[in-house]
C-alpha cells in the first residue's frame, strides 16, 4: 500500500492506505480521531465535514491520495472546545443526539470565517448542506448567530 | 383521568441496597421494575419492544463529589441529563458536583433499561425521587450519629449536613459511615416548590465530548483485534442467497475473511474502507422466495381493504350505522402515507466479541436487555455470559428496538471466532430498515343539526395495526357514536416502530378531518375543539387517557400564545391538537406564501402539558426537535419498493427537512405542578395536521397524503361518499 504525508491539526503524520481510500476513513480508522461522522458516503449530509486550507470539506469524497494542504478536523478546531462555535454550541445547547454536530460545528466554524456578520438568510443558507436528523436547526441557527457575536 | 395518577408502590426493603465501595463511596442501587406496579397499561407495544428492567446508582466521593449512572439508553431525548437532575434534586447536591455516567447492562441489578414509549421520565419520577431522597437520608442520619444527635434536628442541603448548633458536615465526610447504615423506611419527599435543580435548565451532560469529537458513539468503539464486517443482504424483500463469488473480494487490501450466514454475507477487514470495497467486489445469484412487492401493489391492496369488510374492531361507541342514517350530511376521507425508513444520523453498527466463556457486545441500542437476551439464545448460550455495554446513540427513532444487527454482529464473531464491528453503509442502512409501514386511514363523520354525530375510523396499515389505548384516544368519549376499525395486509417487508408509532400518520389524517369538519359546520376549529372537549370530562373509561381539562388548558394556551385568529393578512394559520404517551400537545402553524406561489411555514407555535418540566432546555429541544422531524417527513420524506428493492437507498434520492426549510418553533408549557411525562415523541403528531390545515387556508388545497409536496398543487384524488 502506498503511504501519504498528511498535515493534520498541525501535526505531519504518515500513513499508508489504498489511494482510493476517502480522508473520512483514514481519520477515523487509521488515525482513530472519530469526530468526523459518517452519514452517507456521498457528500450528502455533511456529518463528515473537515476544514482543508479553512475551506469546508466533505472527508467522505475526497480520497487520500488527492488531499493536500493543512487539514483541520473537530479534534483541532480549539484545543480545549474554546472556538467561540464551539462554546455558542454549549451555551445554545444545541445537539439532541449529537452525532452530526462536529460536521455542523466545522461548517459553521468555516462559513463564519469567510463572512463574520451573516444575516438570519445567510446563516440557514450555509447551513442547508449539514442534515440534523433530530432537526435540532433553529439552535443551529441561533448558535451561529451567538457565535458570530462572540467572534467580533 | 389524570395521568398522574398513576400510582406506584414501594417495598423499600427491596428498593433499595447499599454498598460500601472497596475504594471509599457509597454505592445505591434502585430496582425499578420489582419495586413499581403500574396500574396503567403502558402504552407501547411491548411485545415488539422487549421491555425489561431498568436501574441507576449513585457514587459519593470522599471529597463530596457524586457521580450519578444514568439507567436508560440515550438517544438523543435527553434522559442522560434529565433522569439524574432528579436524583440530585432530591439527593440535594449542587448539579456542577454531578457528573454522569451510563449505566451497563446488568440483568441481575438493573433492570427495565430501554428508550421508547417516551416513558423514561415517566416511569422513573417516583424511583428516581426516592433513591435520591433515601440516599440523603442516610447521609444525614450518619451524620447525626457522629455528632449524637437525633437526626430529625438535622438539614441537608447543597452536599452539606447541618444541625442545631450550626455545625456542618459534607456528604463526602460521612459517606463511609452511611453505606452501611440500615436503609430508612420511610423518607421525605420534598415539595416542589423547593426544587433547586428540576425546572431549571441543564445543558446536555455529554456537551464537551460532542463540540470536541471524542469518541461516544458505536460506530467511534474499537478494540484490540478487531475486525470491520460490512454486509451483502438480499437486495429485495422476497430474495434468498443462491450462490456468491468472493474472488473479487478477496483481492482487496484488507480483506481478510468472507463468511456466509443465511442469506448473508459478510467481508471481514482491517478497516471500514476496506470492508465496504470488499462487499462491493462480492457477486452473488439471487432467486425469488417469495412475492416481490411494489407500492403500486400495496396502494391497491390498502385500498381494497378499506373499501372490504374484513376489520376488527377495536372501540366501538353507540351505533355509527344508526347516527349515518339519520345524519343531514356524512363527510368521508382518505388518507395515505408512504413507508418510512428512519434514517438515523449514525447508521446502525454493533461490535461482539463472541468467546468461550463470554460475549461482549457495545454499542447503540434501545432495547439492551431483550438484545442481550435474544443474543444468548440464538448462540444458545446463558444470557449470564453477555456483557452489554450502551454507547450514546445517533438517534434512535425506533429503530434501535430492533436488535437485528446485534445479531449479525454476534452470529459473525462467532462464526469467524474474531471480535468484530459491524458496520452499515447507508445504503444498508436504508435498504435493510424495519421500517414505518404504508397505511390509509378512511374517516366519515356524520353531521346532524350542527353537531357531530357519529365517527367512523377505518386502518389499513402493512402486517400490523395500531396498538394499546390509540383506538380510545380522541375523539373517543366525545362524540356519542364512535367506532375504530382496523384490517392489515401481510407483507414480507419488514416494519416496526418508528418515532410516535401510528400516531405520527393518524394525528394528520384526524386533525385535518377536523378542521374539514369545523370548516362545514362554520364553526372556529380551535372553539370547535373545546366544545367537544367537554364531552369526555368525567368520562370513567379508564380506557380513555387524555384529560378534557389538560387538553382545553393546552389549546387554550397555543391559541393565546399564537394569536389565533389575529393574523395580519398574508399569514394564514392551521391548528392541530393531540394527546400521545401521555402528553397533551397543541399546535398552530404560521405560513406565507412565497413569490412563486409556495406555501412556506414561518413558524409553529407550540403549547405542551407534560406535567413538571424537568429539565426545560432539553424539554424545548424535544419539542422544537418533534416539530420539525414531523413537518419534515409529513412534507417531504418518500420511500417506496419496486420489486420489493427500497426506491431510494441514501440522501440524494430520499429528501430529509435542511435548515432552509425550517420554521421557527415556539414552545410554551402549560404549568399545573403534576407529575412529568415524556417529550421524545409527542410533539411530533400534531406538526403534519396543523402545517396541512394552514395550507388549506392558504391556497384553499386540501392535503390529503404524504409527502405534502409531491401532491401539493395537483388534483386531490377522489374521494368516496
Amino acid at each position: 500500500m502506498p503511504s501519504f504525508s498528511l498535515k493534520i491539526n498541525g501535526n505531519t503524520v504518515t500513513i499508508t492506505a489504498d489511494a482510493d481510500t476517502p480522508l473520512l476513513w483514514v481519520l477515523r480508522d487509521e488515525l482513530n480521531m472519530v469526530g468526523t461522522k459518517y452519514g452517507c458516503g456521498i457528500g450528502q449530509c455533511g456529518a463528515c465535514t473537515v476544514h482543508i486550507d479553512g475551506t469546508a470539506t466533505r472527508s467522505c469524497l475526497i480520497p487520500v491520495s488527492a488531499v493536500e494542504g493543512k487539514v483541520t478536523t473537530i479534534e483541532g478546531l480549539s484545543e480545549d472546545g474554546s472556538h467561540p462555535v464551539q462554546e455558542a454550541w454549549k451555551e445554545i445547547d444545541v445537539p439532541q443526539c449529537g452525532y452530526c454536530q462536529s460536521g455542523q460545528i466545522m461548517t459553521a466554524a468555516s462559513f463564519l470565517k469567510e463572512n463574520p456578520n451573516p444575516s438570519q438568510a445567510e446563516i440557514r443558507e450555509a447551513m442547508n448542506g449539514n442534515i440534523c436528523r433530530c432537526a435540532s436547526y433553529n439552535r443551529i441557527e441561533k448558535a451561529v448567530a451567538v457565535a458570530a457575536q462572540k467572534s467580533n | 383521568m389524570e395521568t398522574q395518577n398513576t400510582t406506584f408502590t414501594f417495598s423499600r426493603r427491596n428498593f433499595l441496597r447499599t454498598t460500601a465501595l472497596a475504594s471509599g463511596g457509597m454505592l445505591i442501587g434502585f430496582n425499578l421494575f420489582t419495586a413499581c406496579k403500574s396500574e396503567v397499561e403502558m402504552p407501547v407495544d411491548i411485545a415488539s419492544l422487549n421491555f425489561n428492567d431498568f436501574n441507576a446508582f449513585i457514587k459519593i466521593a470522599d471529597n463530596g463529589m457524586v457521580t450519578i449512572f444514568s439507567p436508560n439508553p440515550e438517544i438523543g431525548q435527553g434522559v442522560k441529563t434529565s433522569m439524574p437532575m432528579i436524583i440530585a434534586e432530591e439527593l440535594d447536591v449542587p448539579w456542577k458536583h454531578v457528573h454522569v455516567a451510563q449505566g451497563i447492562l446488568d440483568n441481575k441489578n438493573y433492570q427495565r433499561q430501554v428508550a421508547g414509549g417516551s416513558q423514561s421520565i415517566r416511569f422513573g419520577w417516583d424511583a428516581l425521587r426516592q433513591t435520591g431522597a433515601t440516599a440523603r437520608q442516610m447521609l444525614v442520619n450518619a451524620a447525626a450519629a457522629r455528632w449524637g444527635v437525633d437526626a430529625s434536628t438535622c438539614t441537608a442541603s447543597e452536599g452539606v449536613i447541618t444541625n442545631e448548633k450550626g455545625e456542618t458536615l459534607g456528604y463526602g465526610d460521612v459517606v463511609k459511615e452511611a453505606a452501611v447504615l440500615e436503609v430508612p423506611e420511610d423518607v421525605t419527599l420534598k415539595d416542589p416548590k423547593d426544587y433547586k435543580i428540576i425546572g431549571t435548565d441543564a445543558v446536555n451532560v455529554d456537551i464537551d465530548k460532542i463540540i470536541t469529537g471524542k469518541p461516544l458513539f458505536g460506530l467511534d468503539y474499537r478494540a484490540d483485534g478487531m475486525k470491520y464486517a460490512v454486509v451483502m443482504r438480499p437486495p429485495a424483500f422476497g430474495k434468498k442467497l443462491v450462490s456468491f463469488d468472493d474472488t473479487a473480494a478477496k483481492a482487496v487490501t484488507g480483506v481478510e475473511e468472507v463468511v456466509r450466514f443465511g442469506d448473508k454475507v459478510a467481508v471481514l477487514a482491517t478497516s471500514t474502507w476496506a470492508a465496504m470495497k470488499g462487499k462491493k467486489a462480492l457477486t452473488a445469484e439471487w432467486e425469488d422466495d417469495s412475492e416481490l412487492e411494489s407500492t403500486e401493489d400495496h396502494d391497491k391492496k390498502l385500498t381494497e381493504i378499506l373499501d372490504g369488510n374484513k376489520f376488527d374492531e377495536r372501540r366501538n361507541d353507540g351505533n355509527v350505522d344508526v347516527a349515518f342514517a339519520n345524519a343531514d350530511k356524512v363527510i368521508e376521507r382518505t388518507y395515505e402515507s408512504p413507508f418510512l425508513p428512519h434514517n438515523c444520523m449514525e447508521p446502525m453498527n454493533f461490535y461482539a466479541d463472541v468467546k468461550p466463556d463470554k460475549i461482549h457486545l457495545v454499542g447503540p441500542i434501545q432495547t439492551p436487555s431483550g438484545t442481550a437476551r435474544r443474543v444468548a439464545e440464538m448462540l444458545e448460550r446463558n444470557e449470564d455470559e453477555v456483557y452489554l455495554e450502551m454507547t450514546r446513540m445517533g438517534g434512535g427513532f425506533g429503530r434501535r428496538l430492533y436488535g437485528d444487527f446485534v445479531m449479525e454482529a454476534a452470529e459473525i464473531s462467532s462464526l469467524t471466532s474474531k471480535p468484530v464491528k459491524v458496520v452499515y453503509t447507508r445504503e444498508d442502512d436504508m435498504a435493510a430498515g424495519i421500517y414505518r409501514p404504508a397505511i390509509k386511514y378512511r374517516i366519515a363523520a356524520s353531521l346532524k343539526d350542527g353537531k357531530i354525530t357519529g365517527y367512523h375510523l377505518k386502518e389499513a396499515a402493512i402486517n400490523r395495526n395500531m396498538y394499546g389505548l390509540i383506538p380510545h384516544f380522541f375523539p373517543a368519549g366525545c362524540i356519542e357514536n364512535y367506532k375504530v376499525e382496523t384490517g392489515n395486509y401481510q407483507s414480507n417487508i419488514t416494519v416496526g416502530a418508528w418515532r410516535a408509532p401510528y400516531t405520527n400518520f393518524l394525528a394528520f389524517a384526524e386533525q385535518s378531518f377536523f378542521d374539514e369538519l369545523a370548516t362545514e359546520l362554520g364553526q372556529d376549529p380551535v372553539q370547535l375543539r373545546i366544545d367537544l372537549l367537554q364531552n369526555v370530562k368525567g368520562n370513567t373509561d379508564e380506557r380513555i387517557e387524555y384529560s378534557g381539562e389538560r387538553m382545553e388548558e393546552t389549546i387554550k394556551l397555543v391559541a393565546e400564545k399564537s394569536n389565533w385568529g389575529k393574523m395580519p393578512e398574508g399569514v394564514y394559520q392551521g391548528f392541530a391538537a393531540y394527546y400521545s404517551h401521555n402528553t397533551h400537545v397543541a399546535e398552530v402553524a404560521d405560513i406565507e406564501m412565497d413569490s412563486f406561489g409556495n406555501p412556506v411555514v414561518k413558524k409553529i407555535t407550540v403549547a405542551v402539558d407534560c406535567g413538571i418540566v424537568v429539565n426545560p432546555t432539553g424539554a424545548k429541544n424535544q419539542i422544537e426537535g418533534g416539530v420539525i422531524d414531523g413537518m419534515g417527513h409529513s412534507m417531504y420524506s418518500d420511500f417506496g419498493f419496486a420489486n420489493g428493492a427500497p426506491t431510494a437507498t441514501n440522501f440524494d434520492r430520499y429528501r430529509l427537512i435542511r435548515m432552509t426549510e425550517t420554521p421557527q418553533v415556539e414552545t410554551y408549557f402549560v404549568e399545573n405542578g403534576l407529575s412529568p411525562t415524556g417529550l421524545g415523541e409527542p410533539g411530533l403528531p400534531p406538526a403534519g395536521g396543523a402545517i396541512a390545515n394552514a395550507i388549506k387556508a392558504a391556497t384553499g388545497e386540501r392535503l390529503t397524503q404524504q409527502p405534502f409536496v409531491k401532491y401539493m398543487g395537483k388534483e386531490v384524488k377522489e374521494v368516496e361518499g
